[in-house]
């Protein structure tokens, strides 16, 4: 029987490969933030409350636009619905817990905490460590997340504007695309998506992005439905 | 700045606490209530949507974050996008788009 803490340390050996792009990731958020002036407490802050870059990130830019302020909180919520999916797919595995503890785990929910998580639960390991295991990973990547922010925020400070470092958080959602893209019908969502968008960014107090992404969300869906049948 | 310092510490806190409930829903429902297929298929597509639908804006038209201001800036992130899709790599797309603008600037100041 292999220990708690063996477990728990192998969770952060395993996710260590993908914290390579979680510190770039963060040190945009950060440089971000300082960039909308926010404060750097804030700016700290919002990557330990949020702990989702991409919702951060689209917040800050509609924020930037001065976007209504249940429009910014609306799009970052859109932008983390996908959450509602692996909460669904790993809760199986921590359905032994004490609510406590599920509420504890909950946080730590991330894309990439997510699937590190899975492929070992798929793989097999005692339901006793399942909660180590997941721990392992948050920890390697919320200590990541926040090393970063903070480089980012120290860096946002002191850099000149003409290095161009806003250009990171474009650079980050192209990042973020890629990967995203898994096969015709995801593909077929983000060509939807950003065909439309250009158009919806005409829609009053910024709900271009919500619009876009809702035709994307169906056109995927729909295009699956029509595949599979 | 657009916002007062305590408007972005509420919209910060909203943020933080309807992405929880997101992540804690079906973690807490499990046995109580099953998510439908149907929405488990859908929610499979936000990823890609949003993303589409906050970079190409930006590309196409200039008015988002960071495109604006020159066809350097879409060089260099056409750039990064054939980088991310070959490497998906987070590391090297910012790299190569970072790199690639400063790049571009310093020979269109020549």
């Amino acid at each position: 029987m292999e220990s708690a803490r063996s477990t728990y340390l192998s969770g952060i050996r395993d996710v260590s490969p993908v914290l390579l792009g979680v510190l770039p990731f963060g040190i945009v958020a950060g440089v971000a933030a300082i960039g909308i002036g926010m404060s750097k407490t804030l700016a700290v802050m919002t990557s330990a409350i949020a702990f989702a870059g991409a919702s951060q990130l689209a917040a800050m830019d509609l924020m930037e636009k001065g976007a209504p302020i249940v429009i910014v909180i609306a799009t970052a919520l859109v932008v983390n619905l996908r959450m509602a999916m692996y909460s669904a797919s790993i809760a199986p595995h921590f359905a032994p817990l004490s609510g406590r503890w599920k509420g504890f785990l909950s946080y730590f929910l991330t894309d990439q905490g997510f699937a590190v998580s899975l492929t070992r639960y798929d793989r097999g390991i005692e339901e006793n460590n399942k909660k180590w295991y997941y721990l392992g990973t948050a920890t390697g990547l919320l200590g990541t997340w926040m090393l970063g922010t903070v480089i980012g925020v120290t860096l946002g400070s002191v850099v000149p504007v003409s290095w161009s470092l806003d250009f990171a958080v474009p650079l980050t959602f192209i990042a973020l695309l890629a990967p995203a893209i898994k096969d015709r019908a995801t593909m077929v969502s983000a060509l939807s998506a950003g065909i439309v968008a250009p158009v919806a960014i005409a829609l009053p107090m910024q709900t271009g992005i919500i619009a876009a992404s809702i035709i994307g969300v169906v056109a995927g869906y729909l295009f699956e439905c029509r595949a599979g049948s | 700045m657009k916002y007062s310092h305590l408007t972005m510490w509420g919209i910060v806190i909203a943020i933080g606490v309807g992405t929880y409930f997101i992540r804690l829903s079906f973690i807490a429902l499990f046995g109580k209530i099953e998510p439908s297929p149907a929405i488990m298929r859908a929610t499979r597509f936000v990823p890609s949507s949003v993303m589409a639908a906050i970079i190409l804006p930006a590309l196409l038209n200039g008015g988002g974050h960071g495109f604006g201001d020159g066809s350097e800036r879409l060089i260099a992130a056409l750039l990064a996008g054939f980088v991310a899709w070959r490497t998906r790599s987070m590391v090297a797309t910012i790299g190569t788009g970072m790199v690639g603008l400063w790049l571009l600037k310093a020979v269109m100041s020549i």
